[in-house]
């Protein structure tokens, strides 16, 4: 049992503790701060299978910017507190039903394609971080240019449309 | 450091997340919870197209999951925005009196 191992099945439970620990919790604060986690330690993940570059960006944009706007509008709203209303006596076994259906069928699906591709796990034995971060650039700014410059565009309307949207008009009360 | 860690075990990760953000969608009634949950599937599947680009030793998933955090950033800022806008009419944010599109 080696360092790799040990270290993917701490970081598996970890990650699938803090998923349900955002399904159950009753403050939004902590569902927040157990994403914040999971996040966290998605970016590990990430950092094992030799992609620093997008480990990084997981924790600047996701862990970092998104979460920040999350946490933001909810003590903005004050919906950590927020009275619990009825529920459907029907909705949660439903629900976890019909999730217990998806996780068989991607497992099924997992298990029947795999098998044929199980032992290409890992052509290469190391990557060259220094090497893969340079190749990385090159093609994001030559082969995908053009959609690296169109996600520009896109969060700048995103960015309009946001200050659009909650844009008071002149005279409107509160 | 040797990397000896399946791909179909990345892939049951990624598996097991996505459900779970799945079943948070549907048992939750707090939009905030339902926008995380649906962060925690995007996020899965983004997991999903690192291994594949591990295991097939190219770099196009990699790439791809950079647009899929740049699109959910959009979306996630466009999505507390309109949050925000039912909560200052309705004084609530139970989705259950999201049911018309008029504010």
């Amino acid at each position: 049992m080696n360092l790799t191992l040990i270290l993917f099945i701490v970081l598996a439970a970890v990650a699938v503790a803090s998923a349900i620990g955002l399904l159950v919790s009753r403050n939004t604060v902590y569902a927040a701060l157990f994403l914040v986690l999971n996040f966290a330690t998605v970016a590990v993940f990430y950092l094992l299978l030799g992609a620093p570059f997008i480990a990084l960006a997981q924790v600047t944009i996701y862990a970092g910017a998104i979460m920040v706007l999350f946490l933001f509008v909810i003590m903005l709203l004050g919906a950590d507190k927020l009275p619990r209303g009825q529920v459907l006596p029907w909705q949660r076994p439903m629900a976890i039903v019909l999730a217990a259906v998806l996780l068989a069928e991607a497992g099924l699906l997992l298990f029947q394609r795999l098998k044929l591709t199980a032992g290409l796990a890992n052509p290469e034995a190391s990557v060259n971080t220094t090497q893969a971060l340079q190749t990385l650039g090159l093609a994001l700014f030559s082969q995908y240019l053009l959609p690296f410059e169109v996600t520009s565009v896109l969060l700048l309307v995103a960015m309009v449309g946001v200050i659009v949207l909650t844009k008071k008009e002149k005279g409107e009360p509160g | 450091m040797a990397h000896t860690i399946p791909l179909s075990w990345y892939l049951a990760i990624s598996a097991a997340l996505f459900a779970m953000g799945a079943l948070g969608v549907l048992i939750r009634r707090n939009p905030l919870i339902i926008f995380m949950s649906v962060e925690l599937m995007l996020n899965a599947a983004n997991l999903a197209f690192v291994a594949f680009a591990r295991s097939f030793g190219v770099l196009t998933g990699q790439i791809f999951v950079f647009f899929v955090m740049t699109v959910s950033a959009a979306e996630v800022a466009v999505g507390l925005a309109l949050i925000i806008i039912i909560f200052r009419n309705k004084h609530s944010i139970d989705v259950d009196l999201m049911n018309s599109l008029k504010g």
